[in-house]
């Protein structure tokens, strides 16, 4: 059967939205255990977390000062940031009851009530009390979704374009928080080799559930070399840029097949993933982390328009 | 009088079709019963079987109340009912074919031309033009109310685009799931059949064009339409695919889908669309919802539009009152099902008679629909009659009058158990290399007492509807 453009275009942004919700909500996760510690001396603590969704040219057209309860709201419940938990999942929702007949009953059912519960949790401001519970059953209710996602959908391109949605999500989350934090990891230019005593790092590395593994995988001390090749270039890393690239090369690769045709798009995939394959921490590091990771977020978006164009997801393509 | 109650004859004495209901019903415990209502509205909602209301910006998504009583039929009293609806459905596909071509029934002075020529509904594109298999008007929703043991009416025949047959299935399915014994004990009809009936109905009408198996595709508005839900939900269930107007486009003289593949032909075009909003170079050209050029290409047959253009001009409430007349000029027989009187307020005598008794008539606007701007005149207060009456010598031919029929009731779940509440009956017919009728159809039930309006969006619920074996 024919898949319509639009509702390819409608799985891609539903589950990048979804994709964002969580993220979102790990951000906050993190930003919260960075100011329990007190251990920071900077007024604008929060800042960071905006910095990393994208969203403080937004924050700052409305709100001028940086406090917790302030950014809080703004990133769980704002509908005028189109980032936030609940307008991320209106998005994904809405994208759903569009695309619906290419859902399972499962994966439909999993989304609206994930739309309809946190929509009614989040009707009240959340108070920094309530943060966690409220950080849980995001992250829970998006498990809820992936495993009616991974058990119940047939294995064709409509599954493709989902994850093609996730991973291109995942992976500029990912790059966005190592570019906010890019300073922290090398504070001073030299100091590339010596342990890091950095709570923030452990925080973050705790907000994607990955504290424990970088524990596994890298033995000990928290380096900027090991945190840069778990996040970027570890491809084992559920939410390393490299681990994203390997399934979205995949799918790409999937459509290939199932249309027997190639299109450009999958090539600018193949390009990113050679390059992260390629590349060692030190060549990043001397060439500049920031550069890289900018260079990566502008790569990215440009493959998710050619993945539109290939794929006509809108009218006249 | 006591209108007519399909379950209880007297507290006592239960009507046939209801015996094993009832013998269920006295051995649940009714706190339970209250239970599973609650559990049927958390399923209707976390499917999201929800209907959006127009104008309201806010938690638009509502759900229709459902009522665990099931509306039941008897065999034979169905086979009556469904033997006049065929002949109805059959009349009005004759009477759209004849409008468009040689009008005979306006020749033989059955229906005054007044009435095509100057009517919105009737449009002057489809003359001389006759859709792939002769069918005009695919797929009906019959409105019919009971008033008696014998005594059906047709209220109204919605050739148009009804809706509501997605809420017959899910009644169904969502009964099934909570009473499964009530299956085990009752001999009920299916419906879920009805998407692959108007799967196979459909593709009997491919056009001209089409090459091997037709290529059938659901036209939605989009999902603020008030019954997207069923779009998605016929489309999902007959296996093609739900497209929207920007999905479209004619190419090379036929209606091509946009695919992640490039642009595939459809054969047959299911549209939820209005005529008004069908092609923009032929109709409203301000239309962002539908594909310019489908009228062209649908005349020279590079395209099925279900239901045709034009059809609204067999519901048309003005047509209405000659029904009677349209079946026997067609069937060559007398209609089987009857008409409920109608005054036509275009006429100065009848406008008379229906402004001296408007607290005993119901007076509906002649293109109105959804239980908007009509007038209930028994449930009327005098400020909204004398309102009512002003817009009526303004427009008098806007308007037909009906008597206020008593409508059967059915009971309903309420908290001290069952009470009676009037109903009507949606059946739903599909034309097209014959007649299929799905038995049952909606039961829609105006939840509060006494009322007589049933419309959802004007607080009415359903039920499901069963039609028995034996």
């Amino acid at each position: 059967m024919a898949l319509l453009g639009r509702t390819a275009n409608g799985l891609f942004w539903m589950f990048r939205y979804i994709e964002r919700a969580e993220n979102t909500a790990r951000l906050l996760d993190a930003g919260q255990r960075i100011s329990l510690t007190n251990l920071s001396s900077e007024p604008d603590e929060w800042q960071p977390v905006l910095v990393s969704a994208g969203v403080e040219a937004a924050y700052n057209a409305k709100y001028q000062d940086y406090d917790a309860e302030t950014v809080i709201d703004f990133m769980l419940c704002d509908r005028d940031n189109p980032s936030s938990v609940r307008s991320s999942l209106e998005t994904a929702r809405t994208n759903g009851r569009m695309v619906r007949t290419a859902l399972t009953r499962e994966l439909w059912e999993a989304v609206n009530e994930s739309w309809l519960v946190i929509q009614r949790r989040l009707s009240a401001p959340v108070s920094t009390r309530e943060l966690p519970a409220v950080i849980d059953l995001v992250k829970r209710q998006g498990a809820l979704i992936r495993g009616a996602f991974q058990t119940t959908m047939l294995r064709n391109e409509i599954f493709d374009f989902c994850n093609l949605g996730a991973f291109i999500e995942r992976a500029d989350n990912t790059a966005r928080i190592l570019d906010v934090k890019y300073w922290l990891l090398l504070p001073e230019h030299s100091q590339v080799g010596s342990a890091l005593d950095n709570f923030q790092w452990r925080s973050i590395l705790r907000s994607v559930s990955a504290h424990r593994a970088y524990a596994w995988e890298y033995d000990g001390e928290y380096q900027a070399v090991n945190i840069i090749d778990f996040l970027m270039l570890n491809r084992r890393m559920p939410r390393s840029l490299a681990h994203c690239y390997h399934l979205i090369a995949e799918s790409l690769g999937y459509l290939d097949r199932n249309y027997e045709v190639h299109h450009p798009c999958h090539n600018t995939a193949m390009a990113i993933r050679e390059r992260l394959a390629g590349a060692s921490v030190r060549q990043i590091i001397d060439g500049g982390l920031h550069e890289f990771l900018e260079g990566f977020i502008r790569d990215n978006n440009r493959l998710a328009q050619e993945i539109g164009q290939s794929y006509r997801f809108y009218p006249g393509s | 009088m006591k209108p007519f109650d399909e379950m209880l004859v007297t507290d006592e004495v239960v009507r046939d079709p209801y015996g094993r209901f009832h013998e269920w019903y006295k051995d649940q415990d009714p706190t339970l019963l209250g239970e599973k209502a609650g559990e049927a509205e958390a399923f209707f909602r976390r499917t999201g079987i929800t209907f959006n209301v127009y104008g309201q910006h806010e938690a638009a998504e509502r759900l229709i109340p459902f009522d665990l009583v099931p509306r039941i039929m008897a065999r034979a009293e169905w086979d009556n009912l469904a033997e006049g609806i065929e002949q109805r459905v059959t009349a009005l596909n004759a009477f759209l074919d004849d409008l468009y071509h040689d009008q005979e029934i306006i020749k033989a002075g059955k229906v005054p031309e007044r009435l095509i020529a100057g009517n919105e509904a009737f449009l002057d594109v489809m003359r001389g033009f006759r859709p792939p298999g002769g069918v005009y008007t695919h797929i009906i929703g019959t409105d019919i109310v009971r008033c008696g043991e014998n005594e059906f009416y047709v209220l109204e025949d919605n050739a148009r685009t009804p809706s509501g047959v997605s809420y017959m299935i899910e009644n169904r399915e969502t009964m099934m799931q909570m009473f499964p014994e009530l299956f085990a004990q009752n001999r009920v009809r299916p419906v879920e059949t009805y998407p692959h009936h108007l799967r196979r109905s459909l593709a009997a009408v491919a056009p001209p064009a089409c090459e091997g198996t037709p290529t059938i595709a659901v036209l939605t508005p989009g999902i603020y339409n008030s019954a997207f839900f069923e779009h998605a939900f016929l489309a999902d269930q007959m296996g093609v695919e739900l497209v929207e107007g920007s999905d479209v486009a004619e190419i090379d003289g036929r209606i091509q889908m946009r695919t992640t593949e490039g642009y595939k032909p459809i054969d047959v075009l299911y549209r939820r669309v209005d005529d008004a909003f069908l092609d923009p170079n032929v109709f409203n050209p301000s239309s962002m919802l539908g594909i310019p050029g489908i009228m062209d290409v649908y005349k020279n047959g590079g395209i099925t539009i279900a239901n045709a253009p034009g059809t609204g001009i067999a519901d048309d409430k003005a047509i209405y009152s000659y029904m009677p007349e349209i079946v026997e000029f067609y069937t060559g027989r007398p209609a089987k099902l009857q008409n409920v009187p109608t005054w036509r307020c275009a006429d100065d005598d009848s406008l008379k008679y229906v402004l001296d008794h408007l607290e005993e008539l119901v007076v509906k606007e002649v293109h109105g629909s959804g239980g908007y701007g009509m007038l209930v005149g028994p449930t009327s207060s005098r400020d909204e009659r004398e309102l009512f009456a002003e817009k009526l010598k303004k427009k008098p031919s806007n308007y037909i009058a009906q008597p206020t029929l008593a409508l059967s009731t059915v009971p309903i779940l309420v908290d001290g158990g069952l009470a009676p509440r009037h109903v009507d009956l949606r059946p739903f017919v599909l034309v097209s290399d014959k007649v299929r009728i799905i038995p049952g159809g909606l039961t829609r039930v105006a939840l509060k007492e006494g009322s007589l309006v049933v419309n959802s969006s004007q607080g009415g619920g359903t039920k499901d509807t069963w039609v028995l074996r034996d």
